[in-house]
């Protein structure tokens, strides 16, 4: 809640344990949601944000103080916080759930990191986090975080800069029609685009090496969050098959055909 | 891996190190490449070498295919990513 003193920076990255990107989405035979018995890794979009909190400290050195990573699920989510050590973060809090519970909603994220920010005696001055999870694709919870917290927040972010003794961050953000420049004053919290960066390789060296990083463990019962859905998933089913296309006899009857669907071949 | 005595304990360490990188690598490959059953035909194929400039040409080959592999998925990984999160501007320098 209070930004650390004078010059250093504490940094944290809240990550996510995803569905993977290269897997084939399949909605459940209930339809209640989608098959999760398939291959998760972290968010590529938290990805990028890990990858920005360790560049940050090698532009600023020692004055990021500290890295640390935090993801809220269920027992094999330890291992994305072990990827996210072995990319350079310091340590990790894991805020366990049951493997039965259901996936935490962004507003039930945001009040459970608003709840460990709270907690950290040496304060947190910026927050990065990916802007929205592949799988879910709520692109919320940063906002709500910013919201519950009071702190500004820059999402989007497709260039970070932070000074630490001007306790501002210079974020461009990738919007409609362009790119637009904030100076936010610390702390604050930043939500990460694609083209921000290009994560790195967390080598098998890197994550041997990350086993021997602190990762404390917390329940949600001692932030005193109640994680239950505000929201009832009535019904999830696939979009509807794409019609197939049609075969044409010759270059006339595809002429017709384009003429007839509104391609003139004329620039517009 | 077997490698005869004589050789060096660090070039042992190394290749050990690399086969376990590349193993790791591997299992996101696609499947039909085969490409654990390549890489460990590749690495017994060398296990007798003796001459240093060989043993090094070997490694710096497993080497280059690791990178090689880690830019194969990057590059996959960030096209997926570009065509499901457009950019939205119209005046975008990407």
């Amino acid at each position: 809640m209070r930004p650390s003193a004078v010059q250093l920076l504490n940094i944290l990255v809240p990550i996510k344990r995803a569905v993977d990107y290269a897997v084939k989405i399949r909605v459940n035979p209930e339809q209640t949601g989608i098959d999760l018995n398939v291959k998760h890794s972290m968010n590529p979009f938290d990805e990028i944000a890990v990858e920005e909190a360790v560049r940050i400290r090698e532009r600023l050195k020692d004055a990021v103080k500290s890295i640390k990573v935090v993801t809220i699920g269920p027992p094999k989510s330890a291992e994305t916080l072990r990827t996210a050590l072995a990319m350079g973060a310091d340590s990790a809090v894991h805020v366990e759930i049951p493997e039965s519970a259901p996936a935490p909603e962004p507003l039930g994220v945001a009040k459970t990191l608003k709840a460990l920010i709270e907690r950290q005696k040496e304060g947190v001055d910026v927050v990065i986090m990916g802007k929205q999870a592949i799988d879910d694709d709520a692109g919320q919870t940063g906002q709500m975080l910013a919201g519950l917290m009071g702190w500004s927040q820059a999402t989007f972010a497709s260039r970070v800069e932070v000074d630490p003794e001007q306790k501002v961050a210079n974020i461009t953000r990738e919007i409609d029609g362009g790119l637009e420049e904030l100076r936010c004053n610390l702390p604050v919290i930043i939500t990460t685009d694609l083209r921000l960066n290009e994560p790195r390789y967390a080598s098998l060296p890197n994550i041997m090496k990350a086993k021997k990083k602190p990762v404390e463990k917390l329940t949600v019962a001692e932030l005193g969050i109640d994680l239950t859905p505000r929201l009832e998933t009535i019904k999830v089913t696939e979009p509807l098959k794409r019609v197939g296309g049609g075969k044409v006899a010759n270059v006339d009857e595809l002429l017709a055909k384009l003429k007839e669907a509104g391609v003139t071949g004329k620039r517009a | 891996m077997l490698r005869p005595e004589m050789a060096s304990k660090a070039t042992r360490l190394r290749a050990l190190a690399l086969y376990k990188e590349l193993h790791r690598l591997g299992r996101d490959y696609e499947p039909s490449y085969d490409f654990h059953g390549k890489l460990r035909r590749l690495f017994e194929k060398n296990r007798n070498l003796t001459d240093d400039e060989e043993i090094e040409k070997a490694l710096r080959l497993g080497e280059y295919i690791k990178n090689e592999t880690l830019a194969l998925y990057s590059l996959r990984k960030y096209r997926y990513l570009k065509r499901m999160y457009p950019s939205n501007s119209t005046t975008s320098d990407t």
